[in-house]
């Protein structure tokens, strides 16, 4: 499960609130390549005027979000962090960062696209008269292209980069992905792998006879969803995200909410990471604040596993897990962030699950009897209002 | 004998055995040098030796022995000097064969050097060690210096306790008058050899040869042969003992001593013949002699009271006034003036009127007068040149630094502590060099003291001696060195110590720790920090420039890779993008050129000419040509430092080479 990540990496903040309006109004207007070649030229001017030569980049951390009341999603402020050669801290990271523009440079010359994991084999080799590696690991290139991409304000599409397939879902609907056409409820046990890139010219609706979306946190739970064919009794699509779910499935939920008006639940483990999973699919996350607006489903609703459930769904011991003290710092940060501050049912089950002192799985109505997760617990929460968080 | 320990464990302290031999006064008037006339009645004189105590044995009868006062009287009878060294030889220094052959040398040529350095001889010593058998050996030292008068040689070499350094305040590697004989004894003891010595006053004379024993019971020397012969020399004096000894190399050898003492002495040349390997040769470093030393008079801090009534007994002056001053140095007549009437008298007042309450009156109203602190020309430190000098003679090192402290005072002597310090180079590697091995340093040299008094090194006791304990106490970490709490500083260095004083506080009769006195370890203390210091900009220096030189490493390594990714971009001129970023890393790192100041700060290039601008120290460029030490010192010797360290930089700016990345 792929933990968040928060900014990049230790490189200094520079606060220069107007920077990023100035960088918005450069760029405005050009094309993707036309913005990574003035990243370019910008650079080697910097050269020439015999300055250090640098790459602003708006910082992709919590101290530069803000949480629109309006919109209900997370916004990415105006704070930029200068990536400059001449630090020898940051060195490194501005050669990569240089080396990724160009590669992604030259996907869009050849029309192609590329993994992030093949970003990372195009971009990686030694470097001339050393023994050092332009990258040592994955981990190192994919902040960088997250990096490049506020850096020209783009989209990872518009790089030609792709992520891979996470997340699937099955249900009543009908789509064309990339020119087939695909009847959702008829994709074999697996049920349909939603690619990374699913904007309108990759992906459209034809079909839709669900009228909700139920998304799980992963895919063993998927799967029970998916045999005791969930989806087909409660007319629904059921998706998951494979933890955190990824840009693809997040944009897809987005999509269907807003095209086919179709609500969201989400039924996620009763632990911190559950809760930001909630969060980062109503509000969009902390690290790809700029792709919330068109990622967020501010609508989504919590229906479980809460902390209430031990006792209301009368659980025995054994489901227990132990909260360690990074769960309890986690979820204290949590509870702490504007977004959940003012909710007063979110500050109650936080708080209740740190006086549990203990976690669940959404594996743990399992215990119970195999069948009571689909066929008791998620129908009850689904018709009990009272049940759903916000 | 109850009063004296025989042990080494618990050697006597050093007061009680001052006492019991300045008792011998009467009778020994020192002759050693041509210099001092001698009267054949002062040499005949009959000298009287300590007393021996007799022990409290009154319980005797009570629990059924024998022994009456009576009986036992008939057995206390005096015990000579020579007797007992020749039972406690270890109180010497000849507790083993190897240590014997060492001290058997080291007395001979500490008699030797001050003897020259007496007559204002630049000393030639010659050291022949000669297997004669499986473990016996013959030492020969010959000198150049004045020789020694005929009637004088029985005494000089043949008498323990017989000497001209014992009765002075002057600083000299000799004190006791012991060194000589005793080696010659325990030549006599395991090998039944007299001492052999042939001495000539000057090439006008002849040389004669005697061949001495020693009568221990009445230490005196027994004459075996008188003779005179022909000698290829001019002038000088060479000792021949054979003795039950082994030879090693190493720590703690002959060779090692010799080492040592043509460092503590770049003003000597010492050849040795050791009996297997080549000859050592190491000719002297520098044509200065050290200053010649004065006699003083003892000062009135830390003497005890005790000492002073025995000095009240002994003076010449009637009058405290005068005795005041005459006795002592510091004390003017006002002072004593002063001195006399804060205690009851005047200075006018009949010494032997003194009453007991008096005198310690007038003691601690001594104590208590501020008073000029000891003459310091009884004094001849090496003086931070020449141990520059003789440093960079015998340790191939980085980087050298010395200090020398001003002149103290413990228990009323005058001492001078002097700290060397040499660090690096073919001591081996530095921390700061391969800290990017991830080394944890295990296999980095230890450092190493050598430590010296008056001119003479110690090689043995290392940690019973005060200077090695002042060693532990530094806080090295403060000087950019990795130390574990307590012990010596793990690095490649050696540090030298040198203690010059008019009577150096040694733990046992064997010369070999400084008993540990507040004010000596203190002195070394301070030394050792200056020099530290000093180093640790050294250290700090290296640890930035290593710290640029890396940052553009980084830089200049991903230049290409910029260069590339920009071109790839768009059209830029590569040639002309590569330039400006490599001026531009040039321009970043620009400290990995640069030199830095006492603070590790940068200097600007106009007055970098001159090293760290540190006085008394020298940084080797190894990969240059070995400067000689004329080129360092040059002219030195004649001009006396007033202008201090502003001479002595200059003096660097031209010879000093600066260390190369």
């Amino acid at each position: 499960m792929a933990k968040k990540k928060l900014a990049s990496g230790a490189t200094k903040k520079t606060a220069k609130p107007r920077a990023s309006k100035k960088r918005a109004s450069r760029l405005k207007g050009k094309d993707t390549k036309e913005r990574i070649a003035e990243l370019a030229r910008s650079v080697v001017a910097m050269a020439e005027r015999e300055q250090d030569p640098a790459i602003q980049i708006p910082v992709r951390s919590l101290s530069n979000i803000a949480y629109n009341e309006k919109s209900r999603h997370l916004e990415m402020g105006d704070n930029e962090q200068s990536r400059s050669f001449f630090n020898f801290g940051q060195a490194k990271r501005f050669m990569q960062t240089l080396l990724v523009a160009s590669k992604c440079n030259d996907l869009i010359d050849i029309g192609k696209t590329a993994s992030i994991r093949q970003i990372y084999y195009l971009s990686k080799h030694t470097i001339k008269g050393t023994k050092e590696k332009t990258f040592d690991d994955q981990s190192e290139s994919d902040p960088i292209i997250e990096d490049l991409e506020v850096a020209v304000d783009s989209l990872r599409e518009q790089l030609h980069v792709f992520a891979s397939n996470r997340g699937n879902l099955a249900g009543p609907i009908t789509l064309v992905d990339d020119g087939n056409t695909l009847d959702c409820a008829a994709m074999g046990s697996a049920g349909y792998a939603v690619p990374s890139i699913v904007e309108a010219d990759v992906i459209q609706f034809k079909k839709c006879k669900a009228k909700f979306i139920l998304h799980v946190e992963k895919d063993t739970v998927w799967r029970r969803f998916h045999e005791d064919r969930f989806w087909q009794e409660h007319n629904c699509i059921v998706s998951h995200g494979g933890g955190q779910p990824a840009r693809g499935m997040r944009r897809l939920l987005r999509r269907m909410h807003e095209e086919l008006k179709l609500p969201v639940f989400v039924l996620l483990d009763n632990d911190p990471w559950g809760y930001y999973i909630y969060s980062v699919i109503k509000h969009g996350s902390i690290n790809l604040a700029y792709e919330s607006r068109r990622m967020a489903v501010p609508e989504a609703k919590f229906i479980g596993v809460s902390s209430f459930d031990y006792d209301r769904c009368d659980m025995n011991d054994d489901v227990k897990i132990e909260l360690d003290a990074n769960d309890i710092k986690r979820a204290k940060q949590i509870a702490n962030y504007p977004w959940f501050k003012n909710k007063r049912p979110w500050q109650k089950e936080i708080k209740k699950m740190i006086s549990n002192g203990f976690k669940m799985e959404v594996e743990a109505m399992i215990s119970k009897n195999l069948s009571y997760l689909t066929e008791e617990y998620v129908p009850m929460a689904l018709k009990n209002k009272k049940l759903w968080l916000d | 004998m109850a009063t004296i320990p025989t042990t080494q464990k618990a050697p006597p302290p050093r007061d009680q055995l001052d006492f019991a031999f300045s008792d011998c006064r009467e009778g020994i008037n020192a002759a050693r040098t041509t210099t001092v006339p001698q009267t054949k009645a002062d040499m005949t004189a009959k000298r009287t030796m300590p007393k021996p105590v007799v022990p409290p044995k009154s319980a005797g009868k009570k629990n059924g022995r024998t022994a009456t006062a009576e009986s036992m009287a008939k057995q206390q009878r005096e015990i000579s000097v020579s007797e007992f060294f020749a039972k406690n030889r270890h109180l010497l220094g000849f507790d083993n064969k190897r240590k014997a052959l060492l001290t058997t040398v080291k007395e001979a040529v500490d008699n030797s050097l001050d003897a020259c350095e007496e007559a204002g001889i630049l000393p030639d010593i010659d050291i022949r060690l000669k297997q004669v058998d499986t473990d016996r050996f013959a030492v020969t030292v010959r000198d150049n210096g004045p020789g020694i008068v005929k009637q004088q040689i029985p005494n000089v070499f043949g008498k323990l306790l017989y000497g001209s350094k014992f009765h002075r305040l002057k600083m000299s590697r000799g004190q006791q008058g012991i060194g000589i004989s005793a080696a010659g004894m325990y030549g006599l003891i395991t090998t039944g050899k007299p001492i052999r010595i042939v001495s000539r006053t000057s090439s006008r004379s002849q040389a004669h040869l005697y061949k001495l024993a020693i009568d221990t019971k009445k230490n005196k020397p027994d004459i075996v042969a008188d003779e005179t012969v022909d000698v290829d020399w001019a002038h000088g004096t060479e000792v021949t003992i054979e003795l039950e000894a082994s030879y090693n190399k190493g720590r703690q050898s002959v060779d090692e001593y010799i080492e040592l003492t043509a460092i503590a002495n770049p003003h000597a040349s010492f050849t040795l013949h050791p009996p297997i390997g080549p000859t050592l040769d190491l000719p002297r470093g520098t044509e200065t002699l050290p200053d010649e030393t004065k006699e003083i008079k003892p000062h009135p801090y830390g003497i005890e009271l005790g000492t002073m009534m025995k000095m009240l007994k002994e003076t010449k002056s009637p009058k405290l006034g005068a005795f005041l001053t005459n006795e002592f140095s510091r004390v003017s007549s006002a002072v004593a003036k002063k001195v006399a009437t804060q205690s009851g008298a005047t200075a006018s007042t009949w010494v032997s009127s003194l009453e007991p309450p008096t005198i310690e009156k007038v003691y601690s109203s001594l104590q208590k007068t501020k008073l000029m602190a000891p003459s310091t020309n009884c004094l001849a430190p090496m003086g931070a040149e020449a141990i520059l000098t003789g440093l960079l003679k015998g340790i191939k090192a980085e980087f050298y630094t010395a200090s020398t402290r001003p002149p103290n005072v413990y228990r009323g002597n005058p001492f001078q502590i002097e700290v060397g310090l040499a660090y690096g180079g073919e001591l081996g590697a530095d921390k700061h060099d391969d800290d990017d091995t991830g080394k944890n340093g295990q296999d980095r040299a230890q450092s190493r003291v050598i430590r010296f008094a008056n001119r003479v090194p110690l090689l043995y006791q290392q940690s019973s001696c005060c200077t090695f304990k002042a060693v532990l106490d530094t806080k090295w970490n403060n000087y950019n060195l990795s130390q574990a709490s307590g012990a010596m500083p793990r690095a490649p260095m050696v540090i030298l110590i040198h203690m010059a004083s008019v009577w150096v506080p040694f733990i046992s009769e064997g010369k070999e720790a400084i008993a540990d006195y507040d004010e000596i370890r203190k002195e070394v203390k301070l030394g050792i920090s200056e020099c530290g210091r000093r180093l640790n900009m050294l250290l700090r220096r290296k640890k930035r420039k290593a710290h640029f030189a890396k940052r553009r490493d980084v830089f200049t390594k991903y230049i290409d890779e910029v260069v590339n990714s920009a071109r790839a971009i768009t059209t830029i001129n590569k040639e002309d993008f590569r330039k400006s970023l490599v001026s531009l890393s040039r321009k970043y790192t620009a400290q990995a050129d640069m030199e830095f100041d006492d603070h590790g700060k940068v200097v600007k290039k106009e007055i970098v000419g001159n090293d760290m601008g540190l006085a008394d120290t020298i940084i080797v460029d190894h990969e240059a040509p070995a400067p000689s030490p004329e080129t360092l010192f040059g002219d030195t010797g004649k001009e006396k430092s007033k202008s201090g360290s502003a001479r002595k930089s200059k003096k660097r700016k031209k010879s000093a080479k600066r260390k190369s990345r």
